[in-house]
């Protein structure tokens, strides 16, 4: 019989500590399958952030560095520059890069480091039990705001892609949503191009991968990823803000 | 062998490839596995159109897909 799918060979043949449903599980294969694909492996050098995501070098099997809190995108440009035929991305929750990172994330994008970012945006803290974060959407409940968050109080969520690709050095910003075979299909599409950018030399590329969690918003992992596409994507809309070819605000 | 090959050891019964399905040929086994989920299985073979939906959608690698 042949094959129609199989486990990208990026991956290592383990089980992971996400909780069932998690869709940390989906983007891991979908990074890995654009590492296979591109025949990259030997090259890869993958950043993890602190989150859930924080094992991902026990996940991929290609050469991994941890950093510190919000702070992958430093940590990815000191190997890139180092070691620059290396293909080097960072992997972040929207607690890691949204909030502590904040700063980190902005200067890579304004310097035009040529690294991939792969930027898993769940609207929650997941690691540390359902913190509000900042993009956590308004009337959307947390832990820290238990009867939702307040737009007067906490302000509007960060929509990162949009403000990153007001950037000139950023080549690729682009928000996907892993919430249904189509649109994991054009998640994959572009995560690969996000290498694709980095190995052209085109600069700072950062894939928005809208995902779902489960245990902290209650939910079971198919409810979840409906209300994904109900909730989420009306604010995060999805799509490419910028690619190499230019983007709207180019100074 | 089958058309989907489940690794069952490491299933965490999310039930997203049973959802998912276009065909709805897949179930929750009624044992666990030694996590202590049930795990998916293929209760329809002959329904099954090898479209990999399932595999694409599990977020554990646990499932591989064959066409005849």
């Amino acid at each position: 019989m042949k094959q129609v799918y199989s486990v990208p060979k990026s991956l290592q043949p383990r089980s992971t500590h996400y909780c069932p449903g998690c869709t940390h599980g989906i983007a891991h294969k979908l990074v890995a399958e654009a590492i296979d694909d591109l025949g990259v492996r030997d090259r890869a050098i993958g950043v993890a952030p602190v989150g859930c995501a924080v094992f991902a070098y026990d996940y991929f099997d290609c050469d991994f560095q941890q950093a510190a809190h919000g702070r992958a995108p430093a940590v990815a440009t000191g190997i890139k520059r180092s070691v620059p035929d290396s293909v080097v991305f960072a992997y972040q929750g929207d607690g890691d890069l949204a909030s502590i990172g904040a700063a980190e994330i902005v200067h890579a994008a304004m310097r035009g480091e040529r690294i991939t970012v792969i930027f898993v945006n769940n609207a929650i803290y997941g690691m540390t039990g359902g913190q509000m974060a900042p993009t956590t959407l308004v009337g959307q409940k947390a832990t820290t705001a238990p009867f939702g968050r307040q737009k007067e109080h906490c302000g509007s969520p960060l929509r990162v892609s949009e403000m990153l690709a007001t950037i000139p050095g950023a080549a690729y910003v682009a928000r996907v949503a892993l919430s249904s075979p189509g649109n994991v299909a054009k998640a994959k599409t572009a995560i690969r191009k996000g290498f694709e950018t980095q190995l052209a030399g085109g600069g700072f590329s950062l894939v928005e991968c809208l995902s779902t969690c489960p245990t902290n918003w209650g939910m079971g992992p198919y409810e979840a990823m409906r209300w994904l596409e109900e909730n989420m994507i009306p604010y995060y809309p999805l799509g490419e803000f910028r690619t190499p070819e230019g983007g709207q605000n180019d100074a | 062998m089958t058309k989907v090959v489940f690794d069952e050891e490491k299933c965490k019964g999310c039930e997203l490839c049973v959802q998912f399905c276009p065909r709805k040929v897949i179930v929750m086994a009624d044992r666990i596995n030694a996590k202590g989920y049930h795990p998916a299985v293929l209760a329809d073979e002959e329904n099954c159109i090898s479209c990999g939906i399932c595999a694409r959608m599990c977020p554990d690698a646990v499932i591989e897909v064959f066409k005849p």
